[in-house]
């Protein structure tokens, strides 16, 4: 630790289980997820909020973990991409992308899956301009988008929240 | 939607050329893969670049002595501190000029905005982020050039001695001035094209130890394991000592073909004996790492009065960046497509590339295959309108044939499938959709393109492979392929479990490992399912002869009594499983693995003045069809939908082919709409990810592929290389899109509203 930056003790509750760490207080969410919590699949994309990347839901919401401090979260419930799968089971999301061929370097595809859960929770009818719309702020540069939209469009016409 | 047009009518295969999903996707979609930067090791230490922030000038002094002072810092390198601070550039190709090097750290002068200069190594990212600001390096600025035209003029400021002339190359074929002299049709068109960078999502990232052998072993973000030459070279250790691994990547698209972080992990690793992690940043990413070259390209194209084409006059002039880099050779590619998918039998071209301050330029997918499109393609159109003929009709009339030549001497040999992709976009575009307004205009755009795969000839291309079995039955691939995303690893799996009629799941490929897995080089120039496709199919075909070896010397019978089927060795006895299979061949001393070398065909390097029977190992040909609506109130350009067809050949998997064409297509309309590296003389202002603006979901069409295949490449079952093409027409696609909307074409990219209004009030259909 150098500077004058104190340290601030962090409890989140990530994907059901309870994980308290801590880091300088202005240690953002998504390095706080993968140094105090070895989440590694949350991934940093740009630590400006641009690409959507780091993407987690904090109490249901997607919220960029590169613009979200650690400590304003102190309490909160934290889902990430790890938690949609049971076990060796792929979440019937991701086993929409998988059939589609959604996830192609597999990068963007964390924060990706985890704005279309919060799609796909919200009860909002999901047409492919929805999906387009929603995604808007998750950036990929594999695929084309195409794979992603129908994996999504597909999975909420079977009812899948997750 | 994904349509096939076969020249087979049924598949024969089980695995290949079956839409599977890919092997790979299901531990991403989890979130269990590892890529290089969700490595740590206990003790691990950080290493971060100090660049320059001017794009010009002599270093006088630098000074650690007070970054050294902060807690955590473990040391700080200059140039000096490199055992061979020189990295030569492979000039192979390139004949009678000598490239100057780069620099692992500049010492005496900096030539671009970002270029490194010191190497800090600390406990702790905090501790480098403190240190950075302390090491103090003193600039003498000198004279900026950064405009390659500029550059080429006497008397401009020389970014490297002798000159800011690069390389050029020369086509000169057939009798131009003549063909110009006689043609009733002469049409005329300057084009130009922008920086532009890869972004891709996963940044340059890596993390490197010693072992017990006194090898550094480098993880790494990279496209090219065989870069542990050169770090060896570097850190002055023998070539065995450096190890570099490829785990899956999170993106490459040419931008991790040259070395980004290993040189750097390699000096710290071998300065503290500890390992250390270095991660770059988004902005340093954008602002100092390689980019595509910007060009401008001013054609001339004379035609009969049917269309045909006679000649082409073209030059070329290319910014190389501050180093050599793959300048000569993406200024070849430029060269040797600058003509496009068209027989022409009188072609000049002079194509220079310029040294100027700009950030360097190097392999970005397409690799010069990509810019000359915007032009040979709105020239294909000027001739068919000037000769009031259709612009489909002239294409296919141009259209390349087998046995044609390509202007630089090359025979086209496996089959032009260019106007039936022509034929399937366009019918698959379907009806105009109706303007959303009446101040919008909605346009129908085509573009061509043809793209080799493969590395040049004179490069003695070659990648290997191991295929073996296991005890239990088990089938193992080792091939040294780096996975960029795109199923590299997972289309090898396909062929092997083809070839020894396994069941996917049951083959297991190591790969990406410059020292446990038989080399089989970068994977760029679309060459990785050609090339280690070939080795593995051939590694592949020699084990299934030594299971059938080894059955008949168990069994008695003889092997053409013998076949591979599911689960075993089919004998006219029932089916012996692959388990007892095995140790039979052992019982018989007959080997269960198989290592085998894919060659591409060679040839001699070529000379300035291109003409050359052989070059590349064979081409990929395409079609693209878009709608656009024009806002002709703000110039804005929004695609509607869009339809490419490519023929593959043969598609190995039809899923990943259909990823890598809508893929490409959003990153070319990138490239076409809104993407742009901005440098005020020489400083790089693109440098936050917010302002470089890659196409979002909601920018993006419906995006419709069609494969074609026509059994004809020279990939394993007759592939083609289909990872490049597809980003190659999407500029001209718009660019004819927009001009069917408005009446005039915009020729410079990318196409902003300030341009798209200049059409709009060209056109006079406001």
């Amino acid at each position: 630790m150098t500077g004058g930056m104190g340290t601030a003790e962090t409890t989140i509750t990530l994907n059901g289980a309870e994980v308290t760490g801590r880091a300088p207080a202005d240690t953002t969410l998504v390095r706080w997820l993968r140094e105090q919590a070895h989440a590694y699949e949350v991934k940093e994309g740009c630590n400006e909020g641009t690409c959507g990347t780091c993407t987690v839901l904090v109490d249901g919401r997607a919220a960029t973990g590169c613009t979200t401090l650690a400590v304003q979260v102190d309490g909160a419930a934290v889902e990430t991409s790890a938690s949609l799968a049971d076990g060796e089971e792929l979440s019937p999301l991701q086993a929409k992308f998988w059939e589609t061929g959604a996830a192609q370097c597999g990068f963007c595809t964390q924060g990706m899956l985890m704005s279309a859960v919060e799609l796909l929770r919200s009860g909002v009818e999901v047409t492919p301009a929805v999906v387009r719309e929603h995604l808007h702020g998750n950036l990929c540069r594999c695929t084309g988008y195409q794979a992603i939209v129908d994996a999504v469009v597909d999975a909420a016409a079977e009812g899948a929240t997750r | 939607m994904t349509e096939t047009l076969s020249s087979r009518t049924a598949s024969t295969t089980r695995v290949v050329n079956q839409a599977v999903p890919r092997r790979d996707s299901h531990e991403k979609l989890r979130g269990r893969t590892r890529y290089a930067g969700d490595v740590d090791i206990a003790g691990q230490l950080h290493a971060r670049l100090v660049r320059s922030p001017v794009p010009s000038a002599r270093i006088v002094s630098r000074d650690a002595s007070a970054a050294l002072q902060v807690p955590g810092v473990v040391a700080v390198l200059f140039g000096e501190d490199v055992p061979n601070n020189e990295i030569p550039t492979n000039t192979a190709g390139i004949k009678g000029r000598p490239l100057p090097p780069s620099w692992v750290l500049a010492v005496e002068r900096v030539r671009y905005h970002g270029e490194p200069v010191a190497l800090i190594v600390a406990e702790s990212p905090r501790a480098l982020a403190a240190a950075e600001a302390l090491v103090e390096v003193e600039y003498d600025v000198l004279p900026v050039v950064s405009d390659p035209e500029r550059a080429l003029e006497p008397g401009s400021p020389e970014v490297h001695e002798g000159g800011n002339l690069l390389s050029q190359w020369r086509i000169d074929r057939g009798d131009v001035d003549r063909a110009f002299a006689e043609a009733p049709i002469v049409v005329e068109g300057s084009y130009e094209a922008q920086v532009v960078d890869h972004a891709y999502l996963e940044l340059e990232t890596g993390i490197g130890w010693l072992d017990d052998e006194g090898v550094i072993n480098i993880k790494a973000s990279t496209q090219e394991i065989e870069h542990y030459r050169r770090i060896a070279h570097i850190v002055g250790l023998p070539d065995s000592k450096v190890r570099v691994q490829a785990p899956y990547l999170g993106g490459g698209f040419g931008g991790k073909e040259d070395m980004t972080v290993e040189p750097y992990i390699a000096l710290a690793v071998q300065r503290t004996g500890r390992p250390v992690k270095m991660v770059w940043s988004r902005q340093e990413s954008l602002t100092a790492r390689a980019k595509r070259h910007p060009v401008r390209m001013r054609y001339r194209t004379a035609a009969a009065a049917d269309g045909t084409l006679l000649a082409h006059d073209i030059e070329i002039v290319s910014d190389a960046g501050a180093y050599p880099l793959l300048s000569g050779f993406v200024l070849l590619y430029i060269t040797l497509n600058a003509a496009g998918p068209y027989r022409c039998d009188n072609v000049r071209v002079h194509s220079r590339a310029a040294y100027t301050n700009n950030t360097p330029g190097s392999a970005f997918r397409g690799f010069g295959g990509m810019q000359p499109v915007l032009a040979y393609e709105a020239q294909i159109d000027r001739v068919a309108d000037a000769a009031g003929r259709d612009r489909v009709e002239v294409r296919k009339a141009n259209a390349f044939v087998v046995g044609d030549r390509i202007p630089a001497g090359q025979r086209i040999e496996t089959a032009v499938w260019l106007p039936q992709c022509i034929d399937a976009v366009l019918e698959a575009i379907g009806p105009r959709p109706e303007p959303s307004s009446p101040e919008h205009r909605v346009g129908l755009g085509l573009a061509c393109n043809v793209q080799p795969y493969g590395r040049v000839a004179w490069m003695n291309d070659s990648a290997s492979a191991w295929v073996g079995c296991e005890r239990d039955g088990g089938v193992v691939v080792r091939c040294g392929v780096p996975d960029v995303g795109g199923g590299q690893v997972s289309s090898l799996a396909q062929i092997a479990a083809e070839v020894l009629h396994v069941p996917m799941d049951s083959v297991t490929v190591h790969f990406g490992d410059s020292a446990r897995t038989p080399l089989a080089g970068r994977t760029t120039a679309t060459r990785q399912l050609y090339m280690s496709g070939n080795a593995v199919l051939s590694a592949a075909e020699e084990l299934r002869g030594q299971l059938l070896e080894g059955v008949a010397q168990g069994t008695g019978q003889p092997v053409s009594e013998l076949t591979l089927t599911e689960g075993g060795v089919l004998t006219p006895g029932g089916v012996v499983p692959l388990a007892e299979v095995v140790a039979m061949c052992l019982a018989s001393g007959v080997a269960i693995n198989a290592m085998r070398t894919y060659f591409a065909p060679t040839g001699e390097p070529v000379t300035e003045l291109v003409d050359s029977e052989r070059i590349v190992p064979d081409f990929t040909f395409g079609a693209h069809a878009a709608y656009v609506e024009v806002d002709t109130r703000t110039g804005q350009v929004r695609p509607l939908r869009y339809v490419a067809a490519h023929d593959v050949g043969r598609a190995i998997n039809p899923l990943s082919v259909r990823g890598q064409i809508q893929g490409a297509v959003v990153q070319g309309i990138g490239y076409a709409l809104t993407e742009r590296i901005v440098y005020d003389e020489g400083v790089n202002l693109t440098g936050a990810f917010y302002q470089y603006a890659i196409p979002t979901a909601a920018d993006c069409p419906e995006i419709e592929v069609a494969i074609l295949e026509s059994g004809e490449g020279v990939g394993p079952f007759h592939a083609r290389g289909i990872g490049e093409p597809p980003i190659g027409p999407c500029a001209a696609t718009l660019a004819s899109a927009v001009e069917d909307a408005v009446g005039a074409r915009p020729a410079t990219l990318p196409m902003l509203a300030e341009t798209v209004l200049a059409c709009v009030d060209e056109g006079g259909r406001a």
